[in-house]
C-alpha cells in the first residue's frame, strides 16, 4: 500500500498502541482518572461461565394466561346473561371452551346477541340444539388469542424484570426469545434456589371469604356448594415449614380483592416475638373496596390465597378503613423479602416452566479463568520457541507479529464489549495456532524462491504475494465455519465463534502488513543479501 | 532449522489404493463402534437431563454418593469421578418445576454430608423442548458447513475439487465421531463445535494442495494429472506439515491445561488436525484424479 516504511510502521504501531489501550481496564484497575473518565474503563467482558451465575431459558404457559383471562370472561358473562334475564342451566369454563347450556325455550339468537354486544372477542365455536335446549362452545376468536397470548409474554418479561431488579444482582439481562421464551441471566449470583423461586412464583394474590355456613365435611365428600372452592392451605400460621400441612378450606369462589389492587408491600418486624410480616397498603379503589369488604363480612373470615393455596385465614374483627393489612406467618426473613418482592412486581400472567438452566459457581468460574490464561501463555511460549527454532530471525519476527495479535484481539474483543466465555479462550488458543499458519506458508514459500534461485527482495516478494491467495481462501473457510458456530451455537460456542473470527481475521493483518513491514526494512533500506529464515 | 531441505519425491497418487484402503478400514470401525454403543453417547443438551457437578471438602466415595443420591430416587444417575473430591452427577431426567431436580439434588447431599461439605461448582439443566432444539440446529449446522465449503472450493477452483474437498470432510467428521465412541466420550454441545472448526480447518490443507495443482497446471507442461498432483504434494508436504504441527501443538496445550470442560473439544481438535491433513493428501487429492479420468478438466493448461 503505502511505499513508505515509516508510514507503514506508524500505522502498525497505532493499531498495536489502540489494542493495548483498550485491553488496559482489563490488565490494571490503577488507572488514572482521568483515563476513566473520557477514554475507555471497560473490562473484557467475562460471559457466565467464567465469572459465575445463572442463565435460565423460561417458557411462558401462553395458554395458561388465554385460560384465566378466558375464566374471568366467563364470570362476566355470567353476570351479564343474569342482567339481561338469559336463563342458562350452566356455564362454566373447560380447558379453552366455555360450554353453556341455556334453558329451554331460550334461543341461540338471544346468546348471540349478547355476544356481539358485550363480548366481541368470543365466538361459537360449535352449537347445537337438543330437545329444545340450546348448547353452545365459546371461545375467544384466533386474533384475540394471539393478542393475548403476546400480552402475556410482555407483561412476564415486565414482571420478571421488576422482580430482579429489587432482588439486587448486578447487571442481570432479561430477554424475550422467539414468541413465548425469556432468557435470563443473573451474573454472581449465590443463592440460585433462591432467585429461581423468585422469578418464577406466579405470587397471585387473591382475598377470598371463607364459607362457614356450610359443611366442610359435605365438600370434603364431594358435595360442593354453588359457588365455592375447596382450597388447601396451611393451618393457622403461615411460613414454609406449616405449609406442607394441607387443611382444607370451603371459600366462596369470587375473590374480592387481587393482588392488582396493592400499591405496596412492605417487610416489618412485629414488636412482640420478633418475626418478619408483610405490611400491605391498596390502592385507594383497593382501601374502598377492602373497607366495604370488611365491613360486610365482619367476623367471617377472610382467606389470603397465594397461587391457589391459603396462605392464612385470619378474622375479620371489624371494619378496616384506611386501606392497610398485614399479612403474618412464620418467614424467615429471606422468606419476608422475596414474598414483599413479589407481591410488589406483581403477579405473573401465566405460569413459567424452565426450559434450560446453566449455572456456574464462582469457584468454578475462577479455575477456568486461571487455567485459560495458563493454556494461552504456554501455548504461545510453545509456537514461539518453535517458530524462533526452525525459522531464526524471520521467526522472531512471526513471534513478535503472533503477540500483536493476541493485544489486537484481546483489545477488540474489549472495544466491542464482546463475551470471553470458556470455549472462547479456545478459540484464542486455536487462533495461536492458525495464525502463525499464515507465517509459516509465507516463509515455507520464501525458502522455497531462494531455493530457486531468486534474490532476497524477489523472494520475498514472490513469498508474500504468493502466499496470500492461500492464505486468504484458508481463512475464509475457517471465518465460514465460525459462522455457523455463531448462527447455531448458545452463548458460550458464540463467543467460540467470535474470538476465533476476530483472531483469523486479524492474523492477516498481522502475518501480511505487519511482518512485512519488518522485512521490507531490512531487505529494501538495509539492503541485507541473505535472509535468517 | 530444516527438516524437509530438499523436494520429497513420495509416490503418493501411486499408493492411492492401499490408504483409500486404510480409510474405508478406519470409517467402518467407526461406524461400528457407534452401533455397538448403541448410538452416541449424548450429553445433556442434546438428549436433555439434569447435571451437577460437586466438589467435597474431604474425599468421598461414588457408592456414598450413589446412596445418597438414591434417598430421592436418583441412585441410577450416571456418576463421574473427577477427582477424590470432585464428582459428576448426570441423570436423564429434568423437570420444568421451579424447584429443579438439581435443588432436590443439593438437599439430599446436603442432608447425607452436611450443608456446608459441598460447593455446587456447576448445575445444568436442559429440557427435552430445548435438547430437541439443539439437536436439529447442530445436524444443520454440520450439514451446511460442508455445502458452504462444497461451494466456495468450487468457486475458487473447480468442482471437482469441491467434491473432493467435501468428501474428505465427511471421511474426516465420520472418524472423529467414531474416536469419539470408541473412547466413550460424551457428545456435547462442544463437540459440535470442535468437529465445526475441524470442518473449517481441514479443507485448508486441502486448499494448500489444490492450489499448488492449480499453480503447477498453469504453468504448462504436458505432464498428466496425476504427476502433477504428486509433484505438488511433494511440494507442499513441508507447509502441509509445518502448518498442521503448530495447531497440533496449541491443541495439546489445551487437552493437558485447558480444564474439564475443554478437555474433550480438544480431544477432537487432536483426532480432527491429524485426520484432516492426512484427508487433505489422501482422499481428496485421488477423488480429483479419478473424476479427471471420467472427464478430463477443462482448467487451462
Amino acid at each position: 500500500m503505502f511505499r513508505s516504511i515509516k508510514v507503514q510502521a506508524a500505522i502498525a504501531a497505532t493499531i498495536c498502541l489502540a489494542g493495548l489501550f483498550y485491553l488496559a481496564p482489563s490488565l490494571t484497575d490503577n488507572l488514572p482518572s482521568f483515563w476513566k473518565e473520557h477514554l475507555t474503563k471497560e473490562k473484557i467482558h467475562l460471559g457466565l461461565d467464567l465469572r459465575g451465575g445463572t442463565h435460565l431459558v423460561l417458557e411462558v404457559d401462553t395458554d395458561k394466561a388465554v385460560e384465566s383471562t378466558l375464566e374471568r370472561a366467563a364470570n362476566n358473562l355470567k353476570e351479564t346473561l343474569m342482567e339481561n334475564k338469559v336463563r342458562f342451566r350452566s356455564l362454566e369454563r373447560k380447558k379453552d371452551k366455555i360450554s353453556i347450556e341455556l334453558y329451554e325455550g331460550v334461543s341461540a339468537a338471544v346468546l348471540d346477541n349478547i355476544l356481539r354486544e358485550h363480548y366481541p372477542d368470543l365466538e361459537v365455536a360449535s352449537s347445537e340444539t337438543a330437545s329444545g335446549k340450546e348448547t353452545a362452545s365459546l371461545r375467544f376468536k384466533v386474533k384475540r388469542t394471539t393478542e393475548l397470548k403476546k400480552l402475556a409474554v410482555e407483561q412476564s418479561l415486565e414482571t420478571i424484570r421488576n422482580r430482579v431488579d429489587q432482588f439486587g444482582v448486578s447487571e442481570p439481562e432479561i430477554i424475550p426469545e422467539g414468541i413465548d421464551r425469556i432468557i435470563v441471566q443473573l451474573p454472581g449470583i449465590k443463592d440460585t434456589a433462591r432467585a429461581k423461586n423468585l422469578i418464577g412464583k406466579t405470587a397471585m394474590l387473591e382475598f377470598k371469604i371463607v364459607d362457614d355456613e356450610h359443611s366442610l365435611d359435605e365438600a370434603l365428600k364431594g358435595n360442593v356448594p354453588e359457588g365455592d372452592t375447596l382450597i388447601y392451605g396451611s393451618g393457622g400460621s403461615g411460613g414454609e415449614a406449616d405449609r406442607r400441612a394441607s387443611v382444607p378450606y370451603l371459600v366462596k369462589n369470587k375473590a374480592l380483592l387481587t393482588g392488582d389492587s396493592l400499591e405496596s408491600a412492605q417487610v416489618k418486624i412485629g414488636d412482640r416475638f420478633g418475626d418478619s410480616y408483610i405490611a400491605i397498603k391498596f390502592n385507594s379503589q383497593g382501601a374502598t373496596d377492602f373497607e366495604r369488604i370488611t365491613s360486610e363480612n365482619v367476623k367471617k373470615r377472610l382467606a389470603i390465597v397465594l397461587d391457589g393455596k391459603v396462605h392464612s385465614a385470619p378474622v375479620i374483627q371489624e371494619r378496616i378503613a384506611g386501606g392497610q393489612a398485614s399479612i403474618t406467618g412464620s418467614f424467615t426473613m429471606d422468606e419476608a423479602k422475596d414474598l414483599a418482592i413479589v407481591l410488589r412486581a406483581g403477579a405473573l400472567p401465566a405460569p413459567v416452566n424452565i426450559l434450560e438452566e446453566r449455572t456456574v459457581g464462582p469457584s468454578l468460574g475462577q479455575d477456568s479463568i486461571d487455567k485459560g490464561i495458563w493454556s494461552v501463555f504456554i501455548g504461545a511460549m510453545l509456537v514461539i520457541v518453535f517458530m524462533a527454532i526452525y525459522y531464526n530471525l524471520s521467526g522472531l519476527v512471526a513471534d513478535a507479529a503472533l503477540l500483536l495479535n493476541i493485544i489486537i484481539l484481546l483489545g477488540t474483543l474489549a472495544a466491542f464489549r464482546a463475551t470471553l466465555t470458556i470455549p472462547g479462550i479456545a478459540g484464542i488458543v486455536l487462533t495461536i495456532g492458525m495464525a502463525v499458519d499464515a507465517n509459516v506458508l509465507i516463509f515455507e514459500r520464501i525458502r522455497e524462491e531462494l531455493r530457486g534461485g531468486k534474490t532476497v527482495r524477489a523472494a520475498v516478494e514472490a513469498g508474500y504475494s504468493r502466499a496470500f491467495a492461500t492464505v486468504l481462501d484458508s481463512h475464509v473457510t475457517t471465518l465460514i465455519a465460525a459462522l455457523f458456530l455463531f448462527q447455531f451455537g448458545t452463548g458460550p460456542i458464540k463467543g467460540f465463534a467470535v474470538t476465533l473470527s476476530i483472531g483469523i481475521v486479524v492474523s492477516l493483518f498481522t502475518a501480511f502488513y505487519a511482518t512485512r513491514i519488518v522485512f521490507d526494512f531490512f531487505v529494501l533500506n538495509k539492503k541485507i543479501k541473505r535472509l535468517s529464515i | 532449522m530444516e527438516i524437509f531441505k530438499k523436494i520429497t519425491h513420495v509416490n503418493f497418487v501411486g499408493s492411492m489404493k492401499l490408504y483409500f484402503t486404510l480409510s474405508i478400514i478406519a470409517i467402518i470401525i467407526s461406524i461400528a463402534s457407534v452401533a455397538w454403543h448403541g448410538g452416541l453417547n449424548l450429553g445433556i443438551d442434546f438428549a436433555g437431563g439434569t447435571l451437577v457437578q460437586v466438589k467435597f471438602q474431604q474425599t468421598t466415595s461414588t457408592e456414598g454418593l450413589r446412596k445418597a443420591l438414591d434417598t430421592i430416587k436418583l441412585g441410577g444417575s450416571i456418576i463421574q469421578q473427577f477427582s477424590p473430591e470432585e464428582f459428576v452427577i448426570r441423570t436423564a431426567e429434568s423437570t420444568s418445576d421451579l424447584k429443579g431436580l438439581s435443588d432436590h439434588i443439593e438437599e439430599a447431599l446436603a442432608n447425607s454430608y452436611g450443608k456446608g461439605s459441598f460447593d455446587v461448582r456447576r448445575v445444568e439443566v436442559v429440557g427435552p423442548k430445548v435438547g430437541k432444539d439443539l439437536t436439529q440446529k447442530a445436524i444443520l449446522a454440520v450439514v451446511f458447513s460442508w455445502i458452504a465449503m462444497l461451494l466456495y472450493i468450487a468457486w475458487r477452483f473447480e468442482f471437482r475439487y469441491g467434491v473432493g474437498g467435501i468428501i474428505a470432510l465427511i471421511h474426516d467428521v465420520i472418524i472423529c465421531i467414531g474416536a469419539l465412541s470408541i473412547f466413550n466420550k460424551e457428545f456435547s454441545l462442544t463437540i459440535v463445535a470442535a468437529l465445526l472448526t475441524i470442518i473449517g480447518y481441514s479443507i485448508n490443507d486441502t486448499i494448500v494442495v489444490c492450489d499448488r495443482i492449480r499453480e503447477n497446471v498453469r504453468k504448462g507442461g504436458k505432464k498428466d494429472l496425476g504427476e502433477i498432483i504428486n509433484v505438488s504434494i511433494n511440494e507442499t508436504l513441508s507447509r502441509t506439515i509445518l502448518a498442521s504441527l503448530t495447531v497440533f501443538i496449541v491443541v495439546v496445550v489445551l487437552f493437558f491445561l485447558g480444564g474439564e470442560v475443554l478437555h474433550d473439544f480438544a480431544f477432537v481438535m487432536l483426532v480432527g488436525v491429524f485426520i484432516g491433513t492426512y484427508s487433505s493428501i489422501f482422499i481428496a487429492t485421488p477423488v480429483v484424479l479419478v473424476w479427471e479420468k471420467i472427464s478430463p478438466s477443462k482448467m487451462r493448461r
